[in-house]
């Protein structure tokens, strides 16, 4: 293989694999305040892109982004106050049921706000037949958006939950819910601040990825998918694992290609997952004994 | 008092039951199946929203043979499973004289027998070849034929001299249907097939795909099968490695849409399809002319979106059915499916329809136009 394939190659694995990433953290983060698997995960993405797709009539490209993703983070939190807040114990089971609800109520919605259509943003540098190259290999300017913006945005959310009195609040609430209250902080709060916080991660990332991949009301299951996979890879609730699970997963991806037919490209993922589920319940980055204390 | 009024609304009612079937029964009953939803809504919505609007159009002048048509809509949202009992449905329950529809290949296939076994007439919008090849005698379909689309792409192909090339096709019933002619007729074109690969309908970056094609330095012109929005991304991807390879693709290009999503990207791509997507640039007293200016305005007009070679394929089976009802005379399934057959050229949104006993498609290699992308609008090929 040559260099130049090679390059071409890790650039397309590592594109795939930061959204696949940030959908994966966005599970973590409700993971680990809540202890379920939020599956409309992949709707906010989709609501970020296709918000910000409509607010560009109106406002310039930063804004309409900017403003999507509040929106975004709205509607999250709308979610979280209408359907979980008032539940009072409730199990795994109910939960995961009631997200994935969520997920159709929201795709059924979009449909009908934005039609069957795809939608994408314009590239944020140039247009679509703008390159540059790279060690020989040539790519889209976008794909450094979306892994800067991804990069960044892990960056900042490592900070904020280190040096931040909120981050650490939610750590705590993650560790251990009863010390929590005891300690005079509101879990409700927390989890509804989660929601928040992974619904504003998803919408960015709907937003960078756009103008390469695309918006579509029923895009968010499959980005769902490939991010509870990443999720199960990297180890539940463990954000560093996400990104390279999700860099890992992407990168697999893209050089299957040069070894078998590119149909074979989904089915490499799930087969990944099911090894995991089989081998390393609690994920290759992920502690055993960790993932036992966890009441899921 | 109560108790008599209550009688009286209670008769009316009765009354009402008995004689609305009576009003009923002259209507010419006409099912649809169609993805108006889902994910293959780009092919299901325009067809959804031409027959509605041809409906009430033959309705409004009085209908056909002074009978007025009820279209009984069906979304399949692209689900086969569903597109299956929709045809039991609508043969068994509604008794429709035709159904139109389905949008796909893949959804065609399965319900063909049941069109069969249930004798009903069966207009499918859908391209692949093998729903009218063999031919089963209650099936017709109205999109072109895939060979001829092969056929016409290879002969562009020849004439610039390129010989070596790579197939991408999509994994729909279209895009395998298609990959197999493209693969069966190279030959007699001289053509190599030097790359052969399938993406998912629903990919969202094929850039590794591309890049392996590129590296093989043997490939002159990559042929994009596809009837779904990933094949935009296939040709963003080719044009972002800077890569100037020619690019072809099918009739299942026939969507602005699609050049909308490839952008830039979409320029010079070059593709047979319907001339609906050129109707005002064909020359005054071509026989297909006047139909399709006006389907094009009414039909923009009415939704505010531009019309697409899809809602064709609807317009084509809306058309075949009434000039079949006219011709038979008749609602009979049986009488209507021996009239399709005897149509003689009949001008409509794809082509000029001859329909004979082993011919269910009716259309020739005549029925495409090379066209090409410029300046993000469809234009004649080559573009002048």
């Amino acid at each position: 293989m040559s260099t130049e394939l090679f390059v071409q190659y890790l650039f397309a694995g590592i594109t795939y694999g930061s959204i696949y990433a940030i959908v994966a953290i966005g599970f973590n983060i409700i993971y680990n305040t809540t202890g379920i698997i939020n599956f409309a995960q992949g709707e906010f993405v989709m609501l970020g892109g296709m918000i910000a797709i409509s607010l560009l009539s109106f406002l310039p490209l930063p804004a309409a982004i900017a403003l999507a993703v509040l929106l975004t983070m709205i509607i999250g939190a709308l979610i979280e106050i209408i359907f979980i807040r008032w539940l009072k114990n409730p199990s795994v089971l109910r939960m995961i049921i009631i997200t994935i609800g969520i997920s159709i109520l929201t795709r059924e919605a979009a449909v009908h706000i934005w039609g069957e259509n795809i939608r994408a943003l314009p590239y944020f540098v140039g247009n679509e037949i703008t390159t540059i190259g790279i060690m020989g290999a040539r790519i889209s300017p976008q794909v450094l958006w979306v892994v800067g913006v991804c990069g960044v945005m892990v960056a900042v959310l490592h900070l904020f939950f280190r040096t931040t009195s909120v981050g650490r609040e939610m750590r705590a609430c993650a560790a251990n819910r009863l010390a929590t209250i005891l300690c005079g902080i509101n879990p409700r709060n927390m989890v509804t601040f989660s929601f928040v916080l992974s619904a504003g991660m998803g919408a960015l990332a709907g937003c960078v990825m756009s103008p390469i991949t695309y918006s579509q009301y029923d895009m968010g299951t499959g980005l769902a998918i490939k991010g509870f996979t990443v999720a199960i890879l990297g180890g539940l609730g463990n954000s560093g694992g996400a990104v390279a699970a999700g860099l890992l997963l992407g990168i697999i991806e893209a050089f299957s290609v040069s070894v078998v037919p590119l149909a074979f490209q989904d089915a490499i993922a799930i087969t990944i997952l099911l090894l995991i589920l089989f081998v390393r319940p609690h994920g290759i980055f992920g502690s055993g004994e960790a993932a036992r204390l966890k009441a899921f | 008092m109560k108790g008599i009024v209550s009688k009286v609304v209670m008769g009316a009612a009765a009354l009402g039951l008995l004689l609305a079937p009576a009003a009923w029964a002259e209507n010419i009953k006409v099912g649809a199946i169609l993805a108006a939803t889902g994910p293959m809504s780009f092919l299901g919505g325009p067809e959804t929203r031409t027959l509605e609007m041809l409906v009430a159009e033959t309705n409004a002048k009085g209908g056909i043979n002074g009978n007025q048509v009820e279209l009984i809509l069906k979304d399949s949202t692209g689900n086969p499973e569903k597109a299956v009992s929709f045809a039991k449905q609508l043969i068994e329950e509604d008794k429709v004289v035709v159904i139109i529809g389905p949008s796909s290949s893949g959804e065609t296939m399965q319900i063909k027998k049941i069109a069969e076994d249930g004798k009903t007439p069966l207009l499918s919008c859908a391209a692949a070849e093998v729903i009218v090849d063999p031919v089963a005698s209650y099936v017709f379909k109205t999109p072109q034929k895939d060979s001829d689309a092969v056929k016409m792409i290879y002969k562009e192909m020849n004439k610039l001299g390129l010989a070596n090339i790579a197939i991408l096709v999509d994994n729909t019933g279209f895009g395998k249907a298609g990959q197999e002619q493209l693969v069966k007729i190279a030959p007699e074109f001289n053509i190599k097939v030097a790359e052969n690969e399938v993406y998912d309908k629903a990919a969202n970056d094929l850039s590794a795909v591309v890049a392996k094609i590129k590296a093989n330095k043997e490939v002159q012109a990559v042929v994009n099968w596809s009837v779904v929005p990933a094949q935009s991304i296939v040709a963003k991807n080719i044009r972002q490695m800077g890569w100037d390879v020619p690019i072809f693709q099918s009739h299942g290009f026939g969507n602005i849409k699609f050049v909308e999503a490839a952008g830039a990207a979409a320029d010079g791509i070059i593709f047979p399809a319907s001339r609906l997507l050129i109707a005002s640039d064909l020359p005054d007293g071509h026989p297909q002319k006047a139909l399709l200016v006006k389907y094009k305005k009414d039909y923009e007009d009415k939704y505010k979106e531009n019309v697409s070679a899809f809602g064709g394929y609807a317009y084509d089976a809306f058309v075949i059915f009434e000039a079949a009802v006219k011709k038979a005379g008749s609602t009979d399934r049986d009488k209507v499916r021996a009239a399709i057959e005897q149509l003689k050229g009949l001008p409509s949104a794809t082509g000029i329809f001859t329909f004979s006993e082993k011919d269910h498609n009716g259309l020739t290699m005549d029925a495409f136009q090379m066209m090409t992308v410029k300046g993000g609008k469809f234009v004649a090929y080559p573009a002048k």
